[in-house]
């Protein structure tokens, strides 16, 4: 009875999406009120009844009730109940659904914050949303009903994989989705801001803080895709270049390009049309990351099931979305005047370069992972592209966007001159050559062009900040001046810095690895660098559901004891799939990693034994990016009246801050 | 020319020349990174290319997984028509074994034997990689018995 309720609210959600969907784009066409005034009441409902949905397949899954089919694929009684509740989104139905309540729940947050905003924006907005909506409730219901009975139904459940067994998943998933969907209230704006004609500095000013939050998520999910891969998969790498994770790095990319144009848009007033361009293809990438995700095309831990028909659904979808927002493009676009006018030495110019390399990192992302797939579809052979392409391309596009991200912030709005920006800056860059060559010498004693590269790359940002702060606070003094500095000045500086940590770490953890893969018996031991490993000995244990057998190494340095590090190899016993554990003793400035392998003959077993410095940089920086994210939705500029000012007014406001 | 066009010349040049440098990037990398993917009766045949890696993939025939001294393993893979050996050292993923589908990447050495540097086994018990599902129905199709066909 229960999932039928579940059924029946998600039912009705799809009728308040079309209501919401239709009506009050309508009313602000032909400014009807009542119309309008529908728009925030319907986005509220909708997200109530998708939250009362999957209310009803939380408790589906809480309670074991494997009448239902995807309870009863995706989970067990011998599950533990955090893994059953994280379980609802770890199969594809459940999956669509949180998307959906995300959806709803990002509706809902829009009429609950746009107090300020007038009416026909709001309805646009919402409306439009819904529309988004509509098409994956659709969807939803009709080729993936997560509520779909069993009958009869089998006694327990084929359990959840056991690779999605951990806390990084229990959150990974959601963080991701709330960064995929968040991006739907970007192109929300960017579309209604195109239909109503007023794509001015309010509305860059509006979408700016749901950009930012959107990729704040986003990012967080990235990292923490990144960081569990690096645990869980057992061999120790971070990022793999698969399909699916290219799938969330596309609109990343995307995502950040439009942040910076949005910043232009908001404060010069130029850059409008393209910025719109990027909300749209932001978007796009999402869907699209769905349709890669969700239809089976990619086989990887991600694709959940290969069905044509979803497949087909997704692609129409995409193409619907795609094709209706570029013709409200091409039919508005040359109606927008982007009034700010620059020089080339600028800062302008310098938010454009950065603009154009993510944009182009995006697209050479996208050949790759769709070239296999285009060259399948046409019958052409079956090939994969390898990391390497994705290296060799990817790099020398992320130098010279880290090099502007250190200069851009220098230089003056509009126009600037090679004599202004002086001397320190030369200087700066002096020092960074100077203590990249320095730096990997001084830790490691090897030096590697690449590392050099990216040390003096993380310094040459981390300088040009200093330089930066110390410009602004010239005429209070350092410390009563950087108190004065505005949170969105900080967001950046953070944000910035976060890139130059995450540079260090994958350059460092790349260059200065040690891996040793062997072959090692009980009381044997290898030494990596300074770190001696002792291989103690092999344990058995059961957990809940599953059996283990836990290797001990103990690591010594200097001849003392520093850590034990335990590594598992599980059999889960209702799939009978084998998983590794590894054992991580973690730091600031190095991971010891090793991961137990198959057993050998001869009670030895297969061993790998890992050295990776600086590793944790690579999440830390992250973590900073988001945390600078935060800072400048924080700035009170936009919690300030934007009213319905106009847009002289909000220009005002936003150029003296 | 202004000073506005002329900029506006230095931009427009600026994006062309990165976007075409960018291309460039990826299509010479593209050329040397792409993998093709062989079947056992493909490779017997002597399609895969001599001095360039490639895919091969198939069924770990039963009863052909043989170490050798510390971590070097040789098996053989197999798509019911023909088969082949390959030589990897490593440590191979968990869901290998004897009876399961694989893709492996490598290339040949001076023999003729196919050494891989990476073993691939997906993490889902029915998972069965596409190309081999494929070189396995090819397999079949011409009339060969598949001894290994999984679940049938």
């Amino acid at each position: 009875m229960l999932p039928e309720l579940g059924h029946f609210a998600l039912i009705l959600a799809l009728c308040v999406a079309i209501v919401q969907g239709t009506l009050p784009l309508i009313g602000a066409r032909r400014g009807v009120g009542n119309w309008m005034a529908l728009a925030r009441p319907a986005a509220w409902a909708q997200f109530l009844l998708l939250c009362v949905a999957f209310g009803f397949l939380t408790h589906a899954f809480v309670d074991n009730d494997f009448s239902v089919a995807y309870v009863a694929q995706n989970s067990n009684s011998a599950l533990p109940l955090i893994y059953r509740i994280s379980a609802v989104w770890g199969g594809h139905e459940g999956s669509l659904l949180l998307w959906g309540v995300l959806l709803g729940g990002w509706a809902a947050a829009v009429g609950v914050f746009s107090r300020r905003l007038p009416l026909d924006m709001v309805a646009r907005v919402i409306g439009i949303m819904g529309l988004v909506s509509i098409g994956f409730l659709l969807f939803t219901l009709l080729t993936s009903n997560p509520f779909e009975r069993l009958s009869p139904a089998p006694m327990d459940g084929r359990d959840l994989n056991p690779l999605l067994q951990d806390p990084g998943l229990v959150l990974h998933p959601p963080m991701l989705y709330m960064g995929y969907v968040g991006f739907s209230v970007a192109f929300a704006f960017a579309l209604a801001a195109l239909i109503s004609g007023r794509l001015d500095a309010a509305w860059a000013r509006w979408s700016r803080p749901w950009t930012v939050v959107a990729w704040v998520f986003m990012t967080l999910g990235i990292a923490l895709g990144s960081w569990w891969a690096y645990y869980e998969l057992g061999w120790g790498g971070w990022w793999f270049w698969d399909p699916v994770e290219n799938a969330s790095l596309m609109p990343w990319l995307v995502g950040t390009a439009l942040l910076h144009s949005l910043a232009v848009s908001e404060k010069r007033s130029a850059f409008k049309s393209w910025t719109v361009l990027l909300a749209i293809f932001t978007f796009a990438l999402v869907l699209l990351g769905t349709f890669l995700v969700r239809s089976g095309v990619i086989t990887s831990v991600h694709a959940f099931a290969s069905d044509p028909g979803r497949g087909i659904f997704i692609l129409v979808l995409l193409g619907t979305v795609v094709g209706a927002s570029l013709s409200v493009y091409a039919w508005r676009a040359p109606t927008v005047q982007s009034t700010g006018r620059f020089a080339l030495l600028s800062r302008e110019t310098s938010l454009l370069g950065n603009n154009i390399l993510l944009v182009v990192a995006a697209a050479s992302v996208l050949l790759g992972t769709l070239y296999p797939l285009v060259l399948d579809a046409f019958g052409l052979g079956k090939i994969s592209v390898g990391a390497p392409y994705f290296n060799t391309i990817f790099i020398p596009l992320m130098v010279p966007l880290v090099f502007m991200l250190g200069l851009g912030p220098l230089l003056r709005w509009k126009r600037d001159d090679l004599s202004r920006v002086g001397r320190s800056v030369w200087i700066a860059l002096a020092l960074c050559v100077l203590s990249g060559l320095l730096l990997p010498w001084v830790l490691f004693h090897a030096l590697d062009p690449r590392a050099v590269l990216g040390v003096g790359l993380a310094l040459w940002v981390l300088l040009t900040l200093a330089i930066d702060i110390h410009r602004r606070t010239r005429q209070r003094g350092l410390w009563p001046g950087m108190l004065k500095l505005s949170p969105s000045f900080w967001g950046m500086a953070i944000s910035h810095l976060g890139v130059a940590v995450t540079v260090i770490g994958i350059t460092l953890s790349s260059h200065y690895s040690i891996e040793r893969d062997i072959r090692m018996t009980p009381g044997e031991a290898v030494v990596l660098g300074e770190y001696r490993f002792v291989f103690e000995g092999v344990q058995d244990r059961s957990g809940p559901n599953y059996d283990a057998s836990t290797a001990f190494l103990k690591v010594h340095r200097d001849g003392k004891e520093i850590a034990t590090l335990r590594t598992e190899k599980r059999l889960y016993r209702v799939q009978r799939m084998p998983m590794t554990e590894a054992g991580i003793d973690a730091g600031l400035f190095r991971d010891l990693y090793v991961a137990v392998g198959e057993p050998l003959d001869g009670g030895a077993w297969a061993m790998r034994v890992y050295y990776k410095p600086f590793i944790r940089w690579i999440w830390g920086g992250a973590l900073m990016m988001s945390l600078g994210g935060l800072l400048v939705v924080a700035d009170r500029r936009y919690r300030l009246g934007a009213r319905s000012g106009t847009t002289e007014e909000l220009l005002a406001v936003t150029t003296r801050s | 020319m202004t000073p506005r066009q002329r900029n506006r010349l230095a931009l427009v040049a600026l994006i062309v020349i990165s976007v075409g440098v960018a291309m460039a990037l990826a299509l010479v990398a593209l050329r040397e990174n792409i993998n093709l993917f062989y079947s056992p009766t493909q490779i017997a045949a002597g399609e895969a290319p001599r001095n360039h890696t490639f895919r091969v993939g198939g069924i770990v025939a039963a009863g052909s997984v043989q170490r050798a001294e510390g971590l070097k393993v040789n098996f053989d893979v197999t798509d019911g028509a023909h088969t082949v050996t390959v030589a990897y050292e490593g440590i191979l993923p968990d869901l290998f074994r004897e009876g399961q589908g694989i893709v492996a990447q490598g290339r040949f050495d001076a023999d003729g034997g196919i050494v891989a540097d990476q073993v691939l086994a997906k993490h889902d018990e029915n998972y069965m990689p596409p190309e081999v599902a494929d070189a396995l129905k090819t397999a079949e199709s011409i009339g060969v018995v598949n001894p290994h066909a999984p679940g049938k």
